[in-house]
């Protein structure tokens, strides 16, 4: 895929990075307000497609390296599954750092309600999810090049 | 005035949806297609879901174009260069 104008590429280098923030803080307020993991990762994962329809495929898999998204994606698969055992005494994902409601009232904790393991696991389902999506795009991406070879090659001495 | 907006909102999804189908330029409905999602994020928004409208506008108007920009331009890349069987 052929790079497009310099119009969609200039509104790519201004938008851009307002997606990864954007996506990042729905995340991190994944608790306290609408969004949550997946949404945000989602959000983060448009970052590459919008680079990829922009800038085409060759400067973007130069920039990239896609083994960097499959860590993401086990590193945030291997830390859900960690913060769900580690409240196992109980059950899973019993949220043991959470602050018991009297001492919240006693002591005015903070303004936001401290919610425990529940902001852990949207960063974590945050992380899964951007990397999970990116490597759908460029997978799917590194399809079309099996179509593009055009005609097939000359035939190199078939009958010998 | 909420009811005049939700009117709004859904003609233009019907216009929108009408025009994907509508339009012979694939890029074309791929992008009408586009904005019948954000239309459809529009009205979850109205509706008091934004939870479902964040993740509707992301994946709806983002990764799905994406990916069907990319399906029109592989397909695009053979039927020119004749990589069928030669029809």
């Amino acid at each position: 895929m052929r790079p497009l104008s310099v119009v969609v590429r200039t509104g790519c280098d201004l938008f851009a990075w307002f997606l990864i923030v954007f996506g990042a803080n729905v995340i991190i307020h994944g608790d306290v307000t609408p969004g949550g993991g997946f949404q945000g990762g989602a959000v983060a994962a448009t970052f590459i497609t919008l680079l990829l329809v922009a800038y085409g495929g060759k400067k973007v898999f130069s920039w990239v390296r896609p083994g960097i998204f499959n860590g993401m994606l086990i590193f945030g698969l291997m830390a859900f599954f960690l913060l769900g055992l580690m409240g196992f005494p109980n059950s899973f994902f019993y949220n043991f750092i959470a602050v018991p409601h009297e001492v919240v009232q006693a002591t005015g904790h903070g303004v936001i309600p401290p919610s425990g393991t529940i902001a852990l696991m949207d960063i974590a389902v945050g992380i899964e999810v951007a990397g999970a999506l990116s490597i759908i795009v460029l997978s799917m991406f590194r399809g079309i090049r099996l179509f593009r070879e055009g005609p097939m090659e000359e035939e190199s001495g078939h009958d010998r | 005035m909420n009811n005049m907006l939700h009117v709004v909102v859904l003609a233009l999804l019907v216009l929108s949806a009408f025009f994907a189908l509508w339009f012979k330029d694939l890029i074309s409905s791929v992008i009408s297609l586009a904005a019948f999602s954000v239309m459809t994020a529009l009205e979850f928004y109205i509706l008091q879901a934004p939870d479902v409208a964040i993740a509707e506008a992301a994946i709806g108007a983002g990764l799905s174009t994406t990916i069907y920009i990319i399906a029109i331009r592989a397909c695009g890349k053979v039927k020119k260069s004749d990589g069928g069987d030669g029809r």
